[in-house]
């Protein structure tokens, strides 16, 4: 029996509120930048559930690029902590507000 | 022959290249020499062309091929051109003979001076600049050269710059030019738009088709300019302060042929003039009124270059007044002897100055060398400079025979048989004024005995300022003789004839002899009484200013002009600056930008509270933004 579509929406939502909370609530850059790929993870689960339903191929094309992009994106991501973290010897996003108006 | 004119304009321009780029290489005085050798051969060829063109001109006038096209505008046509015809001719060669004489001097005045070279690249620039002025072939180039003589002018009265008062004499020069140049080209302007040309040619063959109320106007406007580069009222005022630049400048410029550009000028556009009903009135009450006021002012003063500048005004205004009664030869006539002999009476009071500063400095004298009060006795101490000065002296004043008596006398004639009686009688009192003050000029120099040690221990100049003086003496002297007899007949009236006669008038019926009695008369009287009042002491001439004392000081502070101008214009223009300097700029467009920039900075200081430096805040904010959008859409837009 094939589980319906609501359910894979349903769990990407909370993936994704999942991955948000963790963005807004925690201070370490590692654990900020995990719960971003984990928002990220949880669209890509949505698209390609609907890929499925809607019997399209453009959500699993969708995909591709997201994680290409992801990939990039970690790349620099964590080339800039790792950066941030050299400077201020921490990686806790609070300490780092130099731009402050 | 088109060649030879190229050459004759291009080669004082040449002068000033060779200069400025051999400045590192040439010695000071041989950029002297090299300039006066650009004038010399640019002069040699103008006889030459003269030579050639004498047979070839009687029947018309020779215009140059285009050498460039300057501006082509849809109809808008300015083609770099020449023209040669016995007028231009003439002027080219006063322009480079006076100017070659006067270089040479130039060479002994200034020869002690350190910015020597940069004085002979001015000269030369506007040598070139003048021939540019009385050569080219349309308004346009008439313009060009008559900007370029002006920014000339004003670059040698503050020659000597560091002096303030020098560079606030050409500063004064290039403003109330720049008032008739605004006024010369709305002429142009209009010329253009009612002519469809600017073309010398083109414009004088279609002068019939305008109308009388445009031609009036076009007229005026080009005589507007005519008074504030000839120094006629009510623009004169910069000539007498333009003193303050090197005498050989002044007379150069300030006397022998920059000023008469506006004489020029008019009788080149003689056949708008001719056309238009009311101008050439206008222009003669102007021209004799100048010349009876600028008289009047000159018979008191007592600075001897000021003397002469105030002659100047006034000769000029004989050349109006010449023009104004189409007497066109006339005019050209006075403006050729003229040139010669106030030439020769700058030089030679630049003699008299270089002279007396030179014994002034020996002496240890404090005294100011162009005051005439601290001169005397010069003649038996400077018999070349006396003798000159003294023939200049009869020749500005008309004493019969010499130039000046029969080019004055023509016009007073032509004024006179032309039914211009009141111009006539003004003529003939300025004529009075005129010996009057040439004499007395002469006199306070020359003779009696030296009213200061600097006047006592004065020498003779050297030859290379006296020979130019001699040169231009034996002109002053014979010019009237060789080219104005017979009257009104002689060999200038032919020369210019075929130039202008399409409005020569011949006033039948008068005895031109009776009028020539009158003026040897009027000539010898004003000679005599300076001589019965600075020779003979007939009358003191103390006692005399004594008596007269409000017309004395009228005259001798120059009618407060100068004055009456400040309070008119130049304090209301200061006060207006001050106000837009001060009220509009400081605080209305320097309120409005710093206003601007107030409000940002208030505004700044609240939205600034946002950029806290917080990532997870501005994340915060972004996902409530996403959250809120998302509700909007999914409700359907509230």
């Amino acid at each position: 029996m094939p589980v319906p579509v609501e359910q894979y929406l349903l769990l990407g939502a909370v993936l994704f509120v999942i991955g948000m909370l963790g963005v807004l609530l925690r201070r370490n850059a590692i654990v900020i930048f995990m719960s971003i790929e984990l928002m990220l993870n949880a669209v890509n689960l949505t698209f390609v559930a609907l890929a499925r339903h809607l019997d399209s191929l453009d959500g699993q094309v969708f995909v591709f690029f997201v994680m290409t992009v992801a990939a990039a994106e970690v790349a620099i991501g964590l080339a800039l902590i790792v950066a941030i973290f050299r400077s201020l010897g921490t990686s806790d996003v609070d300490d780092a507000h130099m731009l402050r108006g | 022959m088109a060649t030879l004119v190229w050459l004759i304009l291009l080669i004082p321009l040449a002068g000033v290249v060779a200069n400025l780029a051999l400045a590192k290489v040439l010695p000071k005085r041989t950029a002297g020499w090299l300039a006066t050798a650009a004038v010399g051969v640019s002069f040699a060829l103008a006889v030459v062309l003269f030579m050639q063109a004498r047979g070839a001109l009687k029947e018309h006038a020779f215009v140059t091929d285009p050498l460039y096209t300057w501006v082509l505008i849809d109809t808008l046509y300015v083609p770099i051109q020449l023209l040669v015809d016995q007028l231009s001719l003439l002027m080219v060669l006063v322009v480079t003979g006076v100017g070659f004489l006067i270089h040479v001097y130039s060479n002994g005045y200034m020869a002690h001076d350190e910015g020597i070279r940069r004085y002979f690249v001015y000269l030369n620039l506007f040598v070139f600049s003048m021939l540019l002025l009385v050569l080219g072939a349309n308004y346009v180039l008439l313009f060009t050269g008559w900007e370029l003589v002006g920014l000339c002018s004003y670059l040698l009265i503050s020659f000597w710059y560091t002096d303030p008062k020098n560079a606030a004499a050409g500063r004064k020069a290039f403003i109330v030019n720049r008032i008739g140049d605004f006024g010369f080209a709305l002429g142009v302007f209009l010329i253009w738009t009612t002519f469809g040309s600017l073309v010398y040619t083109d414009v004088f063959e279609a002068a019939g088709t305008a109308t009388p109320a445009t031609l009036t106007l076009i007229t005026l406007l080009l005589f507007v300019g005519a008074t504030g580069k000839s120094a006629q009222l009510p623009l004169y005022v910069w000539l007498p302060d333009a003193m303050a630049g090197p005498t050989p400048v002044s007379a150069l410029i300030h006397a022998a042929t920059m000023v008469t550009a506006g004489v020029y000028m008019i009788a080149r556009s003689h056949a708008l003039y001719a056309a238009a009903p009311t101008t050439p009135l206008v222009v003669a009450t102007i021209g004799a009124l100048t010349a009876i006021f600028a008289a009047s002012i000159a018979i008191t003063q007592l600075d001897i270059k000021k003397v002469l500048a105030y002659s100047t005004v006034s000769q000029l205004g004989y050349m109006f007044l010449a023009v104004g009664v189409g007497a066109y030869v006339s005019a050209i006539f006075h403006l050729f002897t003229h040139a010669f002999f106030k030439a020769l009476l700058f030089l030679g009071s630049g003699s008299v100055i270089h002279s007396m500063e030179h014994a002034a400095h020996e002496t240890g004298e404090h005294i100011d060398p162009q005051d005439m009060r601290h001169m005397g006795g010069l003649l038996k101490r400077m018999p070349q400079t006396g003798w000159t000065f003294l023939i200049g002296a009869a020749a500005l004043a008309g004493l019969p025979l010499t130039s000046g008596f029969f080019s004055k006398d023509e016009i007073l004639a032509q004024t006179f048989f032309g039914g211009h009686t009141l111009l006539y009688i003004v003529g003939a009192v300025t004529a009075f004024l005129t010996a009057f003050y040439s004499f007395r000029q002469f006199f306070m120099v020359f003779t009696g005995e030296p009213r200061s040690k600097a006047a006592e221990h004065a020498h003779e100049s050297p030859a290379v300022m006296t020979v130019p003086l001699m040169v231009l003496a034996v002109f002053a002297l014979g010019a009237g003789l060789v080219f104005g007899l017979p009257l009104e007949n002689g060999a200038i009236h032919h020369w210019l004839e075929p130039v202008f006669h399409d409005v020569l008038e011949h006033h039948e019926g008068g005895n031109p002899m009776f009028l020539l009695v009158i003026s040897s008369v009027i000539a010898l009287a004003g000679a005599g009484l300076a001589y019965a009042i600075y020779v003979l002491r007939a009358a003191d001439p103390e006692a005399l200013v004594a008596r007269f004392a409000p017309l004395y000081r009228l005259s001798y502070n120059k009618f407060y002009v100068d004055e009456l101008y400040g309070a008119l214009f130049v304090r209301p223009f200061f006060a207006l600056a001050a106000f837009l300097a001060f009220v509009v700029d400081k605080l209305v467009i320097d309120g409005a930008v710093n206003g601007v920039a107030t409000i940002l900075r208030l505004g700044s200081i609240v939205l600034r509270r946002l950029q806290m430096g917080y990532a997870r805040a501005y994340a915060l904010t972004m996902a409530l933004g996403v959250l809120i959008l998302v509700a909007y859409f999914l409700s359907g837009g509230f």
